[in-house]
């Protein structure tokens, strides 16, 4: 089991950084390359990790573990199938929002742009997205519109343009509070 | 010397089902070891490696009903290569060739084949049942065989098995002479079915008590099928994502009506709600209810068919019943003995409520003082609740609590979960099998050294911190048969520290942990009584397996297997496999 070096947050600015994808959520990789969050933890936070022993995870998205949940196969197969079966008709993805006790589902086609959509969101979960900037992401409100495209990375609603962002859409997340900012509102 | 006859203590042998108590008796004196085993019907056998067919033929001649598993647990999650092995080709031949008359055969992860199966339904002309668990390697075409081959068949009962579908004429097989049958379930089966061919197979099988059909059967045919077989006890239906219309619908009842016997319903892999209503008559008389497969029914049709379920002691369910619906059932299930709940959603959607939590488990714990044996998928768990479980319900056999992120700690304190293992362990006297997640330490390991006295089965994934861990359960508990882990820091300290206790043991599996090769060679050293397997998916790093130098010596091994075994290596082990 190796420990992963968690970055000290006074010296790292890439807290403050705008960029897709969840904070906290960089791989090893990524780190080195930059060259500058190869920081170990502070030392309280480096004991806690020793005396566990284990990776510290961080938020989603997680790597698969191959056997886990340990779920017969033959059980995992038949819900894919179900799945499978089920995105036949139409682009079915599941909308979580965070705080909502209910997970809805909505056919990506039956929407021909962004505000749509956006609009659909808004009904289905009563609140207000605020309004989208280029560079910025949306600001005016709490609540911000992700999404995991193929590669299992977390973006922001509206970067891509719409036919990518429906071709490449698996899920879609109402982020809200703090974790939205990391990621999509203006800092 | 005996006060009576062989043939009296035979007949008093005869009373005497369970495999360890007519072990035991095997034990007592030379005779009663004679008269036991020339009148054994029934063997277990837990691990197709440990003994060879030709063995157990000359020890038990008289052998009726064979039971073997194959592959190990941690197979079904696929940390097992499918070639591994697990054949029963050779026991089929050996049964055969010695002419034994074998009336009924059990396999559990094990490989067979068409040529396997074709052979069976040749070789036993009283041969009557086949039960085959998650097993693979046929098709429908060794089904065809046994069907019209088998004249005395009675009981063909194929679970969550991986069987290749030629969508063929298996059920025509069966000849119009087979009347015999207690026992159908095709469920696995994913192909078309012939319907009429179904039918009329049931139709004269008035004996017939279990019938689990599969995806295919559409409600029509299921509404004829009951309407012919009223007597039916037992019941997996088909896939029924669209409601019937209202004809269908009524038919559907009144054939529902009919089955009075009807205890246990299983199937469901797709229903509408409208259609799960027209089973409500029989709610009241459910023993066992399987709706695990139901993936897309919504928590709250689920908890409006089993609040009328108040007898039910068997039920298996998945997790989109949520909290609120396990309240339901543990107010109206008190008589409740096995409850399993699975996830439905494997990706761990983190906001998603409706899957099931700690809450759920002290509902269930609290309102069904019967309840032995529970598996339990859920996303979060408390030491708090663990310990009210363990006070509430000190009768658990069997504990699996499965939460989906490793690691997790308690999520209200953030602290491991060793306090509420522990409360289960020290509670649950009769504790036979336990399965732990979540952010566990050393300690956890040392409650159940301590506690778990009948302890036989152990899982453990992503837990504990030093070799001390496993060593307090290998000195601990000395019921231990089997112990499986993975990706846990134990390594060739505990591996090595009591190769004795192997012995008493099935088996252990220990994969991505920190035991070596260097380690595992000592091991096999010093056991010759242990086939000790490592496994490998890269072929080319086992060429050399034998041959490395000391350096090599400190590689972790990924996948270690081993097991106690009378025959010594297998013969049949995939190159993926060293047997050290």
């Amino acid at each position: 089991m190796e420990n992963v070096g968690v970055c000290d947050e006074f010296v790292n600015l890439k807290a403050t950084e705008l960029r897709l994808g969840l904070p906290g959520t960089e791989d090893e990789k990524q780190k080195v390359s930059c060259g500058k969050s190869n920081k170990r933890a502070l030392p309280e936070t480096e004991k806690d990790i020793e005396s566990t022993g284990k990776t510290e995870t961080a938020s989603p998205p997680k790597a698969q573990i191959v056997g886990w949940p340990p779920v017969r196969s033959y059980r995992k197969n038949s819900i894919q199938t179900k799945k499978n079966e089920a995105e036949g008709q139409g682009m079915y993805v599941k909308v979580s929002m965070d705080g909502a006790p209910y997970l809805r589902k909505i056919d990506l086609t039956m929407y021909k742009q962004y505000p749509e959509l956006m609009k659909s969101l808004e009904n289905m979960f009563k609140f207000s997205v605020g309004e989208y900037f280029e560079r910025e992401g949306y600001k005016g409100s709490d609540f911000v519109p992700t999404y995991e495209d193929k590669d299992g990375d977390w973006m922001l609603v509206g970067d891509v343009p719409w036919e990518m962002f429906v071709s490449s859409c698996k899920r879609l997340r109402i982020m809200k509070g703090s974790e939205a900012k990391g990621l999509g509102c203006g800092v | 010397m005996n006060y009576f006859p062989d043939e009296v203590i035979e007949h008093i042998f005869d009373f005497i089902a369970s495999h360890k108590d007519r072990n035991s008796i095997s034990l007592v004196s030379k005779s009663w070891h004679k008269i036991e085993r020339s009148s054994r019907k029934r063997v277990f056998i837990g691990n197709c490696y440990a003994i060879n067919p030709e063995r157990l033929i000359e020890r038990f001649p008289s052998l009726r009903s064979l039971t073997l598993k194959g592959k190990p647990h941690f197979a079904d999650f696929n940390l097992v290569p499918h070639e591994w092995g697990g054949f029963v080709h050779p026991w089929i031949d050996a049964l055969a060739k010695a002419r034994v008359g074998l009336e009924e055969l059990r396999l559990k992860r094990m490989v067979v084949s068409d040529e396997s199966l074709e052979l069976l339904s040749r070789s036993f002309a009283s041969f009557k049942s086949l039960v085959l668990v998650s097993c693979e390697g046929f098709t429908t075409d060794g089904l065809a065989s046994v069907a019209a081959n088998c004249r005395h068949l009675r009981e063909l009962d194929l679970q969550e098995n991986e069987i290749e579908d030629h969508r063929g004429q298996w059920l025509n097989c069966f000849p119009e002479t087979s009347t015999a049958l207690t026992s159908l379930n095709f469920s696995c089966l994913k192909g078309e079915t012939n319907l009429s061919a179904l039918e009329r197979l049931v139709a004269r099988s008035p004996n017939l008590e279990s019938l689990k059909v599969n995806r295919a059967v559409p409600l029509d045919a299921l509404t004829r099928l009951m309407s012919c077989a009223p007597q039916l006890v037992d019941l997996g239906v088909g896939s029924y994502e669209n409601e019937p219309d209202q004809e269908s619908f009524v038919k559907l009842m009144d054939a529902i009506k009919k089955c009075t016997s009807l205890r246990s319903l299983s199937g469901f892999s797709e229903v509408a709600p409208l259609c799960l209503t027209a089973f409500y008559p029989v709610c009241q008389n459910l023993i066992s209810l399987n709706l695990s497969y139901a993936a897309e029914i919504q928590g709250n049709h689920l908890v409006r068919f089993i609040q009328f379920c108040k007898r039910l002691q068997r039920l298996w369910i998945l997790d989109s019943i949520g909290d609120k619906g396990l309240e339901v059932v543990a107010s109206t299930c008190k008589e409740l003995q096995e409850l399993r709940v699975f996830p439905s959603d494997l990706h761990e959607e983190e906001d998603n409520d409706t899957a099931v939590t700690e809450i759920g488990l002290v509902a269930i714990s609290a309102g069904c003082p019967k309840l032995h044996s529970i598996l339990y998928f859920c996303k979060q768990m408390t030491n708090a609740a663990l310990i009210t479980v363990a006070k509430n319900c000190p009768n658990f056999i069997r504990f699996r609590l499965c939460i989906l992120e490793p690691n997790k700690p308690d999520h209200t304190t953030s602290q491991s979960l060793d306090e509420g293992f522990g409360a289960i362990v020290q509670a649950c006297k009769g504790l036979r099998r336990l399965s732990v997640s979540g952010l566990l330490t050393d300690k956890v390991f040392l409650y159940i050294g301590m506690y778990a006295e009948q302890l036989e089965m152990l899982s453990i994934a992503f837990a504990g911190d030093t070799d001390k861990g496993m060593l307090y359960v290998l000195n601990g508990c000395k019921k231990m048969r089997k112990l499986e882990i993975r990706d846990s820091p134990f390594g060739n300290a505990a591996l090595l520290a009591d190769v004795d206790k192997y012995r008493t043991m099935r088996s252990l599996w220990m994969s991505s942990c920190e035991v070596t090769l260097g380690g595992c060679k000592r091991l096999a050293r010093n056991a010759p009584w242990l086939n000790v397997e490592i496994i490998n998916e890269n072929e080319n790093e086992n060429d050399d397996l034998m041959e490395r130098n000391e350096e090599d010596e400190r590689e972790k091994v990924d996948r270690l297997y081993l097991y106690r075994t009378v025959v010594g290596a297998r013969k049949d082990a995939p190159p993926c496999v060293t047997i050290l």
